[in-house]
């Protein structure tokens, strides 16, 4: 036997005995196995009960010929290669042609040269051998394909358990993200402050897959947790780039867009870093105005340099905010040429019904790219709407309404250094919300407790006045007085003081709220009933509607609210 | 003249047949024995597709044992009994009876 390290098994199939024996010969001194037969029948049968290697078919045999032996055998073996090479004298195309179709993989011709039959039983063998591993492989990748798919089901089943508890089911909000959007980075979160506002962020991962869905999980988890608990978005985008930051390795970061809109006040506050351009789209006039990025992405920057500088936008009933991943500007058409800004605010330009805005950008992106699917498309369009028009979704009920704390008081006063650096609502509402009665009240109980400390702060501590904002203008003045004074503070103090006592089946809270600085004439303003919506700023008339009762002690710098809450609510 | 039988092919057969070698002359002796009487009833019954495969098949062993002249001759036959054109092939059918009598002498001494 030469070279061949693992003998064949060969099926012969000729009905000329003189032709079958010389070929049987030259094939079992090549040292392979040999199945012998006299027609095609014989043949097919042969095949199905022995699995030869290769096969031999004569063309001209009595019973079945080579072809239809051929046919047979191809069909049997399937996806398996089983070359089939022609014993044949005949020598017009039109007869090679027929072997050809009927499957044949190449000719044999008679004479028989050992030689040759050799080189092709070897090439052959070769070629199946190449086939077997090839089947392999594909069965592999297959295989892992299938894995790969599960554990990404998993996985995404895991990030939607986690992304998708928040509000984007709000009647304000329209989205469009790839259902496998986690494995392309991107990523949209909202939630509803207890405050009332809705808090959104939009993200955009680099790069593709694992490494881009790991960090939307810590991103989504922080976002969700932090919102609900009240924490500003300052905070929030503090906390979240700096866990970023700290996981991803370098060179994957997240560009993110988050928005806060407040619905009593008609206001947005939003922070780009690193997407496109969000639109404010004016539903009166018509105009966009462009929000630029003007930070760098998340998980960029450390602590200390990252810049959380938010812009502040006012806007009416009926207008509203988009925010896209870059997938919008940079989808292709057949050609290649990309979708393009310019489209975009076509898009906008020829718009005349708002409502219609987001599916118009839908239509003309998919139609641009040739009527193909593209899977990265994320947008979101943010309707600002009247307070109390939205619903946040579930709220966290506690089932053990009396088994949290339930008389108790605390003091708590703050001085120049924290009012920098710390937000204490936060952490106030977190101990208020251990009452479990008061629980389902944090919404209320954070807008009072924000609009006394704020009132507090600003108006009391720094003294600034909220006639200043009135105006646009005087907006933007107030709050750099309000940074300017911040930072050169240094004394004054804000006092909180909470009791909380059982009031039959409820409780009362009494909060009060000190400030350090000389007060205001409240007799002739808040305290007066024709005045009251006038004293513009101060929020009161909103926590009046909130709590059971407020009033203003002394000169003013010293507020009490009396909240009440009732076992059946 | 070209040789009845080419000697080079039959030294590659016998290496490759070894013991079997006799066997095989004697298998082709006694098949061609038989098909030869079968192409002339073949003939006279004007059976083209049976002339044909039978012309086929003694051209295909005819070869594979170095008989290229005898081989060529059957395909002669092979070829007009695929064309219908039968005229010609009695004399053919003389032929190949004198060119198998010269394999035959040439074989059984080998």
């Amino acid at each position: 036997m030469s070279q061949q390290a693992k003998p064949l098994k060969i099926l012969i199939a000729d009905d000329t005995e003189t032709d079958r024996r010389i070929l049987e010969a030259i094939v079992r001194r090549e040292g392979h196995e040999v199945i012998s037969v006299c027609d095609g029948q014989e043949a097919v049968t042969a095949y199905e009960r022995e699995q030869p290697d290769i096969v031999l078919l004569d063309a001209l045999m009595p019973r079945l010929d080579g072809f239809g032996a051929a046919r047979q055998i191809k069909e049997l073996a399937g996806e398996e290669l089983v070359p089939i090479i022609f014993l044949t004298s005949l020598s017009d195309t039109e007869s090679l042609v027929r072997c050809l179709e009927a499957g044949g993989d190449d000719f044999l011709s008679k004479p028989y040269n050992r030689v040759i039959l050799q080189a092709k039983i070897k090439a052959f063998n070769r070629m199946r051998e190449m086939h077997q591993e090839v089947q392999i492989q594909r069965d592999q990748i297959a295989s892992h394909n299938d894995h790969l798919m599960q554990e990404q089901t998993v996985a995404k089943q895991v990030f939607d358990n986690i992304a998708h508890t928040g509000c984007l089911d709000a009647s304000n909000v329209k989205y469009l993200l790839s259902p496998l959007a986690v494995f392309n980075g991107d990523v949209i979160v909202a939630a509803i402050r207890p405050s009332g506002s809705m808090m959104v962020l939009l993200g955009d991962f680099t790069g593709h897959g694992l490494p881009a869905a790991i960090g939307a999980m810590p991103l989504a988890s922080s976002f969700y947790g932090m919102v609900q608990k009240g924490f500003s978005m300052v905070d929030i985008l503090r906390e979240v780039n700096q866990k970023l930051k700290q996981i991803l390795p370098i060179g994957v970061f997240c560009c993110a867009s988050i928005v806060d809109m407040n619905f009593s006040k008609g206001k947005i506050r939003i922070w780009n870093g690193g997407l496109p351009d969000c639109y404010l789209h004016r539903s009166g006039t018509g105009e966009v105005e462009p929000i630029r990025s003007t930070h760098l992405p998340l998980g960029v920057l450390d602590d200390s340099s990252f810049k959380d500088d938010c812009l502040h936008f006012e806007m009416e009933v009926g207008d509203r905010l988009y925010m896209w991943s870059d997938g919008i500007i940079e989808t292709r058409n057949p050609k290649g040429e990309m979708y393009g800004e310019e489209r975009l605010q076509q898009v906008f330009a020829g718009n005349k019904v708002p409502g219609q805005v987001f599916d118009d950008i839908v239509n003309s992106v998919h139609e641009f790219a040739g009527g193909e699917r593209d899977d990265d498309l994320s947008l979101i369009e943010l309707t600002m709407a009247e307070p109390g028009q939205i619903d946040g979704g579930p709220r966290d009920y506690s089932p053990q309404r009396h088994s949290g704390m339930m008389e108790w008081s605390m003091d708590l006063e703050l001085q120049p250094s924290t009012f920098r650096l710390f937000d204490p609502l936060p952490l106030l509402l977190n101990i208020l919300v251990e009452v479990p009665g008061l629980r389902t009240h944090s919404g209320s109980l954070y807008t009072i407790l924000a609009e006394l400390y704020s009132n507090a702060l600003e108006h009391g501590v720094l003294g600034l006045s909220s006639e200043l904002k009135h105006t646009p203008e005087g907006f933007a003045e107030y709050y750099q007085q309000r940074q300017q004074r911040l930072d050169t503070l240094e004394e004054g103090t804000v006092a909180f003081s909470m009791d909380h006592r059982v009031l039959g089946d409820g409780g009362e809270l009494i909060l009060k709220v000190t400030d350090s600085g000389t007060g205001f004439d409240h007799q002739n303003n808040i305290d007066n009933p024709h005045k009251r919506v006038g004293y513009s700023g101060r929020g009161i008339p909103l926590i009046r509607t909130l709590c059971h009762s407020l009033r203003y002690i002394g000169t003013g710098n010293q507020v009490e609210v009396v909240f009440r809450w009732d076992g059946d609510d | 003249m070209t040789q009845s039988v080419d000697t080079e092919t039959l030294a590659m057969l016998k290496e490759v047949m070894e013991d079997d070698f006799n066997n095989l002359i004697n298998t082709f002796l006694d098949d061609a024995r038989q098909r030869l009487p079968l192409l002339r009833e073949q003939l006279a019954a004007s059976d083209y597709e049976a002339l044909r495969r039978t012309a086929h098949s003694l051209k295909g062993s005819s070869s594979n044992l170095g008989a290229m002249p005898l081989s060529e001759l059957c395909f002669q036959v092979e070829h007009r009994a695929n064309e219908h054109q039968l005229s010609g092939v009695e004399g053919i059918l003389q032929e190949i009876d004198a060119e198998f009598q010269q394999v035959s002498d040439i074989l059984s001494q080998f």
